[in-house]
């Protein structure tokens, strides 16, 4: 299966160009633009652990080392398409045009935080793993009800695939042929089991074989590959040719959460090894610097406005007024119910005073 | 045809056939989706000749993939339409309870509102059809329980058209339970035109005085039943069809039980944990110092529905009724 599932790479781990097919697809301005974006990522992945270290923010689940996967196919999405995301793809998210403020409210414990903004067709992180994925068919096939050329991306990572819903999301989208492309991370570990583990196929990209729709491995490091790949699967959906499942073979480098220890089930030194050879914004380092492209001053440039960017949405989190408890229960039903109501005049009257 | 003003005498499959057809016909978003309900017209013929008039796409025949089809619908419902799916008996809605628990019920409230789930899911429910196994439950407690859940039960063909259009209508999610004991056994007048019946509104089908028997669904023609018997003995009920089991009508039960000061509650489903309960905390709350006597349950016990072979003994009759009648009146 690895043989028919070959891993595509365009950009090899020194940062050299693979075939000299793709020499014209890899232009400067793409390289600047994905190193941007990544950066920008890893940045904020950085602060959010900071923050909650700190006891700023609640429980995270970082994306470090996942950067190309999750930039490289969302920055291949047009802005009318839908993104349903995992709790670990706000990096994708922001990529798209998530508010960095909503994504730390989420992370805060807020509802608000999954509010995309306006004409964002951003779904909340999906929790229960692999439940986004029938979503994610049922939104593409609505564009297709309607006429239309929008495509709906979404993501999972591997142990997703031993869900039930992977399956039926897979099914449903394959015989309506829906817009959608199944983007999967396969960063090697779910939690801490292992894919050899989870399953018996040695390959995710495999699993397409069994619904009849293209099955596509690309280097989930190598944000060229990830992103041209992404781009041809969304141009199938588009012309009607129905969904694509893609692996982007990649690595987590952090823990599941912050509350989660990985030296517990996987050898850290290893895992730096990988990390060292395998860190996606260090490939395009050496591309830019084998291109004669590295220019150190507009990294600190860009760096400087990530920055100042991420700490105005801290900052912007921070100063987001406090909880109204009313809003428990008004946002059940469209209209409050009377045991909602109920429960809302005792508790906001018990509480009267403390309330702003 | 039929006049704007007119009626047709109708079963309750049919009066549910009339109302997706109406719904189909007026609003272009509603898609009906389940397993068999297009070229087949469903299992029970709910959806019979839908597929023919209204097209592939609006009655769609999906995979045999509850969690699948239900959590596409979720999907489409966010994107514009309003799913209005099939699961063929509740005893098969498991697969897809992650669904409506974990996204269906709580996207509004997890998006405050951005996002909302406007789909119905309708599914035959209960026992007493001589079904095979897991094809009779009635577990509509673990929905009732489910915040951001509508749940609605109808047991007559007149209120299966209201409803079932108010469900539609209804801009969250609806579980619309079907009876099955009552498809067929009874045919009454139904307006041919468009009407809703309000969700969480009882209805009051017998009036009296002694005692309050409240039920739903499947449970209603028992409950007339004995009803009936006790009146020969002097003891006037009256009986109450809740009609919605979420949110339920407070104010149908409290006036009922204020006046007679005994009540009866009758369901199918197991007793722990049941609808009934709530109805309890109800009467508690509102109705404390009428009562006369302890309000009394009789439902299905705290057993699997038995194969069909034992359900006479499962299921709640006039009998058992009767009994919990006389019990609440000599108290």
């Amino acid at each position: 299966m690895e043989i028919s599932f070959p891993i595509i790479q365009m950009i090899d781990q020194n940062g050299n160009i693979t075939k000299e097919q793709y020499q014209n697809q890899i232009t400067e301005d793409l390289i600047r633009n994905f190193y941007k974006h990544m950066f920008r990522m890893r940045l904020f992945d950085r602060k959010a652990i900071s923050l909650q270290r700190q006891g700023r923010i609640g429980t995270y689940a970082p994306f470090e080392g996942q950067e190309a996967a999750q930039a490289g196919s969302a920055l291949a999405l047009e802005k009318d398409d839908w993104l349903f995301p995992t709790y670990r793809d706000h990096g994708a998210a922001m990529v798209f045009g998530h508010s960095l403020r909503q994504i730390l409210l989420f992370w805060n414990g807020r509802n608000e935080g999954c509010i995309p903004p306006e004409g964002k067709k951003i779904f909340p992180p999906g929790i229960p793993i692999a439940t986004q994925i029938p979503h994610a068919a049922g939104a593409a096939y609505a564009e297709k009800l309607k006429g239309n050329k929008n495509a709906a991306i979404v993501y999972f990572g591997d142990g997703a695939t031993s869900e039930g819903d992977f399956h039926e999301g897979l099914n449903f989208a394959s015989v309506v042929k829906a817009p959608v492309v199944f983007f999967n991370q396969n960063n090697g570990y779910a939690i801490s089991v292992p894919t050899e583990k989870q399953m018996n196929s040695k390959t995710i990209a495999q699993k397409s074989l069994a619904y009849d729709i293209p099955g596509v491995r690309v280097d989930g490091n190598d944000v060229f590959a990830v992103y041209f790949e992404t781009l041809s699967a969304l141009e199938r959906a588009r012309n009607g040719q129905g969904p694509t499942l893609i692996e982007a073979v990649t690595w987590r480098k952090g823990a599941h959460t912050t509350a989660d220890d990985p030296s517990k089930y996987r050898d850290q030194e290893e895992s730096k090894i990988f990390q060292e050879q395998l860190d996606p914004l260090k490939r395009l380092e050496r591309i830019m610097k084998n291109k004669g492209i590295y220019n150190e001053n507009w990294i600190k440039s860009i760096e400087e406005v990530a920055v100042k960017e991420i700490d105005q949405a801290v900052s912007d989190m921070e100063a987001f007024p406090p909880p109204d408890p009313a809003n428990i229960f008004d946002h059940v039903f469209a209209e409050l119910v009377w045991p909602l109501q109920k429960q809302k005049e005792e508790y906001l009257a018990l509480i009267g005073g403390e309330i702003e | 045809m039929s006049t704007a003003t007119g009626t047709q005498t109708m079963t309750f499959i049919q009066a549910v056939n009339d109302a997706l057809s109406i719904m189909l016909e007026e609003n272009s978003n509603v898609i009906l989706m389940g397993e068999d309900i297009g070229k087949n017209g469903g299992v029970f013929r709910a959806t019979d000749g839908l597929q023919e008039r209204f097209g592939e796409k609006r009655v769609m025949d999906t995979p045999l993939s509850e969690a699948g089809f239900i959590g596409a619908a979720i999907g489409m419902a966010v994107n514009g339409f309003i799913p209005v799916t099939e699961i063929q008996f509740l005893g098969f809605i498991y697969p897809a309870y992650e669904q409506i628990m974990t996204h269906a019920s709580r996207l509004r409230m997890r998006t405050m509102g951005h996002f909302s789930v406007p789909m119905v899911i309708r599914a035959p429910y209960g026992a007493g059809v001589r079904a095979p196994e897991i094809h009779c439950d009635s577990t509509e407690a673990l929905f009732t329980h489910m915040p951001g859940i509508k749940v609605v039960c109808p047991s007559s063909p007149g209120d299966a058209k209201g409803l079932l259009i108010a469900a539609i209508e209804d801009p969250d999610p609806v579980l619309f339970l079907e009876p099955m004991r009552c498809y067929r056994s009874v045919r009454e007048e139904v307006p041919d035109r468009k009407y809703t019946i309000e969700i969480g509104k009882g209805k009051k089908l017998i009036e009296g005085c002694d005692v309050t028997l409240l039920t739903w669904g499947a449970m209603v023609p028992p409950a007339i039943k004995a009803a009936e018997e006790m009146k020969e003995k002097g003891i006037s009920c009256e009986v109450i069809d809740l009609r919605t089991l979420y949110p339920l009508d407070r104010d149908i039960i409290a006036e009922s039980v204020q006046k007679t000061g005994r009540t009866i509650i009758v369901h199918e489903a197991h007793g722990t944990g049941g609808v009934g309960n709530d109805i309890m905390s109800i009467i508690n709350d509102t109705s404390f110092l009428y009562q006369k006597a302890p309000a009394e349950r009789v439902t299905g016990f705290d057993a699997p529905v038995p194969y069909f072979g034992f359900e006479d003994h499962y299921l709640p009759n006039a009998r058992r009724i009767v009994h919990a009648i006389e019990k609440v009146i000599r108290f």
